[in-house]
């Protein structure tokens, strides 16, 4: 194997050798429990896939070893580590879950143990892009499969037969011929000293044997805990000593402290201390804006500590961020050329020549995450070495950041991650983790920071705000012959870099370039934008916007013709066929494009699916109206349909929703049904009230009252989920993030349909009133 | 010094009145089942039931609630067992799970004056609770699974 050409490659490999000297001991030690496999010989393989992902190619790679993931007690207990973060898309379930299938263990008993942060010796632990069971449901299996193995190795050397002659089921192993039965637990000390088989000779379960997979029967491992209060996310530990703090941050984007007056917080019964906190000048990828804190007892008391403040801020170049102005800008931006970053044919000459031009302006505002728990770390520094316990979704990454900041080696940083109360994107970025190791070393005492719901929205890192420009030149027929989409919005990566004005290629292959239509001319173009707050991922990221443009141009364009909004739909997508746009080395969210093609035929049979299911074309009451949306994203492939109801007053309300979701090979499809009506939830909540405004430079909402989101009595009445049946080794794709990107256009389809008015700029807010 | 019962047990304080029983509960009392959404009663994450009424104790000081029986998600039943707490599991309500202490609250206490709520009661019931991760057909299914007995 050749690990040269790729760096990341190459330490993934180094990491492999180290992981080899781990010695019994602390294995399990690090497990917390005793017994279990401890092996001799390395595993070196982890290239063996039915199918390539990107999962390799993704900071220190993937591990495929059961010592790191695996024990198996004397008792007969299974822990299985768990080593991505769970913020509700039932990960911390779903990943143990498939090496408990493969080892063929009894789920009730196993115990899931998460991971702390250590990529070099779990692998990538970055829970976001929707990448879990995509890039690790092959190496559960691999990982499980290698455990069931040595555990029938050892129980056919006990009984002095040939190995093929045993077989693993449900928590022994079993020699038919002679009828006898050993427990894993029996068989934990024995199956610890065979080595670890090779990957490429592992036999995987036939998926007709599954017994969880695919079943989703099985209810996420921390429902008790949730149901009865005991769960511990972050705000939720609890260590001797530790203090409360809060922060007042620059309220602008790159501000600074000018000067502070403690006194009359010091005054609060239960502040014991304010202190200034170190800052990172804009922009610093994710390290702290600084600012002032107040350390007391209590939350409550350092919250009201920090109302007592007397701040002066230097707001900076920012200062002058104003939204209006700045939705002009993009505006104008999009009605020039800008950077072409796809071309096919000549759109300029087809759409000069065109029957017909259709113009759509949509604009997108920028959105918080609002997850319910905001952002909140615990922080223990003594000397040179750190604890941290956070809910964060890049326990790798932060314990990177943590050393970084401290200037510490990363060997002396401990990230244990808690539930997250949510994460939606904010969680990747563990700028509270670091406010709290900075704190905690100035204290020299444990320190929790909270983030209030003011600083979440004030200060987080937004979705970005975009101005979509489509223009669709159809001939005499009707049929599109040219598309320009002109997308201008700031760049996530001008929150890791000054200057950036054009967006990144992770970005554009969110339904821009990837445009899966079949036209013969098509230009698609990034004008410059330049940021001027922290930019940043929110659940499904630049899809949003493009998705939203896209879709209701697909809508604009059936009734410019008078055609089915479905038809017209499939009319654009085409042929059958894997779409190949011309663009040099295009983002496919990190996939090979082998393995993860724009299928056409795929994405024709979930508007299919969802168009037989939800009854596209069923009469509706009078003020109701259908609408149908279709994206491909984090490689799956998602259609929906909303019926809305819009009353004389404007007053909407959303009776029903289908999505259709084709996400490969899965392995719970109830908790994808989970995330697929939370999504249509999320969709609903961005197209109604999402928008985070600036003036002055500053965030112009605060709290759930003026940035609001979707509650339950406006919630859809029915939402159906319809799951497309797996093809044979269809790789899995994508579930936590693909669902909201089609709602929104479908929800503005359906308001045209049923009123006749086209929506165009997020939110909707007042626009129906009119 | 206030005096307040919380889950059956009396409990005192002798810091600020002022204090939001929320940061008296979680961080002085280690009751971390009720949460911090919003601190402005918008999000009812912090819900908790006093004398048989849903209440935010975000923005409820602990002098208001001297004297009076508290009980947090901790207390609503010693298994953890109460109708609510067992439909929720039925039903695979939560998804990360933070606001469905104070969902569980707020629906218990509905159901302690209501026995029977309708479809309608029960979303203009929990309507003061937000969930981002967006659970509420489920929540709608549970409460009413939780009427009609588990």
């Amino acid at each position: 194997m050749n690990f040269i050409d790729n760096p990341r490659k190459l330490r993934g490999f180094e990491k492999h050798l180290k992981v080899e000297k781990v010695s019994r001991r602390s294995i399990l030690k690090g497990l917390g429990i005793t017994g279990g496999f401890v092996l001799a010989a390395p595993v070196m393989s982890r290239q063996a896939f039915a199918y390539e992902t990107g999962a390799g190619k993704m900071p220190h790679g993937v591990v495929v070893d059961p010592r790191v993931f695996v024990a198996v007690a004397p008792e007969g207990t299974v822990t299985i580590v768990a080593h991505r973060s769970e913020m509700g898309t039932g990960v911390r379930t779903s990943l143990p879950l498939i090496v408990a299938e493969e080892m063929e263990a009894d789920w009730s008993k196993v115990r899931v143990q998460q991971a702390h942060g250590d990529e070099v010796k779990f692998g990538n632990q970055d829970t976001d892009g929707s990448r879990s069971t995509r890039h690790y449901l092959l190496p559960m299996r691999q990982i499980g499969a290698a455990a069931r193995t040595m555990l029938e190795q050892a129980a056919a050397k006990r009984w002095g037969v040939p190995a093929t002659e045993v077989k693993a089921v449900n928590h022994e192993v079993v020699h038919s011929a002679s009828g006898r039965k050993l427990g894993f637990g029996e068989l934990a000390a024995d199956a610890a000293k065979e080595s670890v088989p090779a990957i490429e000779g592992l036999k995987l379960k036939d998926p007709k044997d599954f017994r969880y997979l695919g079943k989703g029967q099985i209810s996420i491992v921390d429902l008790h805990d949730i149901t009865t209060g005991k769960a511990q996310y972050g705000g939720d530990v609890r260590l001797p000593g530790m203090k409360h703090a809060v922060i007042a941050r620059p309220p602008v984007t790159g501000g600074k402290l000018t000067s502070f007056d403690p006194d009359a917080a010091l005054k609060v019964p239960g502040v014991e201390k304010v202190m200034q906190v170190r800052g990172w000048p804009w922009p610093s990828k994710f390290q702290p804006l600084g600012g002032v804190a107040v350390i007391a007892r209590n939350t409550g008391a350092a919250i009201k500590g920090r109302d007592a403040l007397k701040l002066v801020w230097d707001d900076g170049a920012n200062g002058k961020y104003d939204s209006v102005a700045y939705r002009k800008d993009l505006e104008e931006a999009s009605r020039k050329p800008g950077l072409v970053v796809r071309k096919e044919g000549d759109a300029d000459a087809a759409l000069k020549s065109a029957d017909k031009v259709i113009v759509g302006e949509y604009y997108i505002p920028h959105l918080a995450h609002v997850s319910m728990e905001p952002p909140v770390a615990v922080a223990d520094v003594k000397g040179d070495k750190a604890e941290i316990w956070a809910p964060v979704q890049s326990p790798g990454g932060t314990r990177e950041d943590v050393a970084k900041t401290l200037g510490i080696p990363e060997g002396n940083v401990t990230v244990n991650v808690t539930l997250l109360g949510g994460g939606f994107g904010r969680k990747s970025k563990c700028d509270y983790a670091l406010e709290a190791a900075l704190l905690s070393k100035e204290l020299g005492a444990p320190v929790k920071v909270q983030w209030t719901r003011e600083d979440d929205i004030h200060n987080g890192f937004l979705h970005t705000v975009s101005a979509e420009r489509i223009e669709a030149g159809l001939d005499k027929d009707g049929k599109v012959i040219a598309w320009r989409h002109r997308s201008v919005a700031p760049s996530i990566a001008s929150t890791f870099a000054a200057g950036t004005v054009h967006q990144a290629p992770f970005e554009l292959g969110m339904g821009l370039v990837d445009m899966p239509f079949e036209i013969a001319n098509i230009s698609c173009e990034n004008p410059e934008a330049a940021a001027h707050t922290r930019i940043g991922w929110f659940r499904s990221v630049s899809n949003i916007p493009r998705a939203f443009a896209v879709q209701s141009m697909v809508g604009e364009i059936a009734n410019a013709t008078g055609r089915d909004q479905k038809e017209t739909l499939l009319a654009l997508i085409g042929t059958p066929r894997i779409v190949k746009p011309a663009v040099k080395d295009m983002w496919n969210y990190g996939e090979p494009y082998d393995s993860y093609p724009i299928d056409t035929a795929r994405l024709r049979k979930v508007v299919e699916l969802v168009a037989e299911k939800g009854e596209w074309g069923r009469q509706v009451p009078k003020g109701h109206g259908l609408g149908i949306a279709v994206h491909r994203s984090f490689v799956s492939y998602i259609a929906t349909i909303v019926e809305v109801a819009v009353d004389e007053k404007g007053k909407l309300t959303v009776p029903r929703v289908d999505t259709a979701i084709d996400c490969g090979t899965y392995v719970n499809p109830e908790r994808i049904a989970s995330q697929i009506e939370g999504a249509a939830i999320m969709g609903l909540s961005l197209a109604k009230y999402g928008q985070v405004t600036f003036k002055d430079g500053k965030v112009e909402q605060n709290n759930f009252d003026d940035f609001q989101v979707v509650r339950i009595d406006e919630a859809p009445l029915v939402t159906n989920v319809h799951i497309m049946p797996p093809g044979a080794d269809t790789p899995p794709s994508g579930v936590g993030e693909p669902g909201v990107p089609p709602f929104a256009p479908a929800l503005m389809n359906a308001i045209f349909a049923a009123t006749g008015k086209r929506i165009r700029s997020l939110p909707i807010g007042k626009q129906l009133e009119a | 010094m206030i005096k307040v019962k919380i889950n059956g047990q009396e409990q005192s304080w002798d810091g600020d009145p002022d204090l939001p029983l929320l940061w008296f509960l979680r961080d002085e009392a280690g009751l971390t089942g009720t949460k911090f959404g919003c601190g402005k009663a918008l999000c009812g994450a912090c819900t908790v039931i006093i004398d048989k009424e849903a209440v935010r104790s975000c923005i409820t000081s602990i002098n208001d609630v001297a004297g009076r029986e508290v009980t947090t998600i901790e207390g609503l039943h010693p298994e953890g067992d109460d109708p609510v707490q067992k439909a929720w599991r039925q039903v695979n309500v939560p998804q990360c799970g933070f606001c469905q202490a104070g969902q569980i609250m707020q629906a218990a206490a509905l159901l302690m004056d209501n026995p029977k709520p309708s479809h309608d009661q029960i979303r203009e019931a929990m309507a003061g609770n937000i969930c981002r991760c967006g659970c509420y057909q489920r929540i709608e299914n549970a409460v009413h699974l939780a009427s009609t007995g588990v």
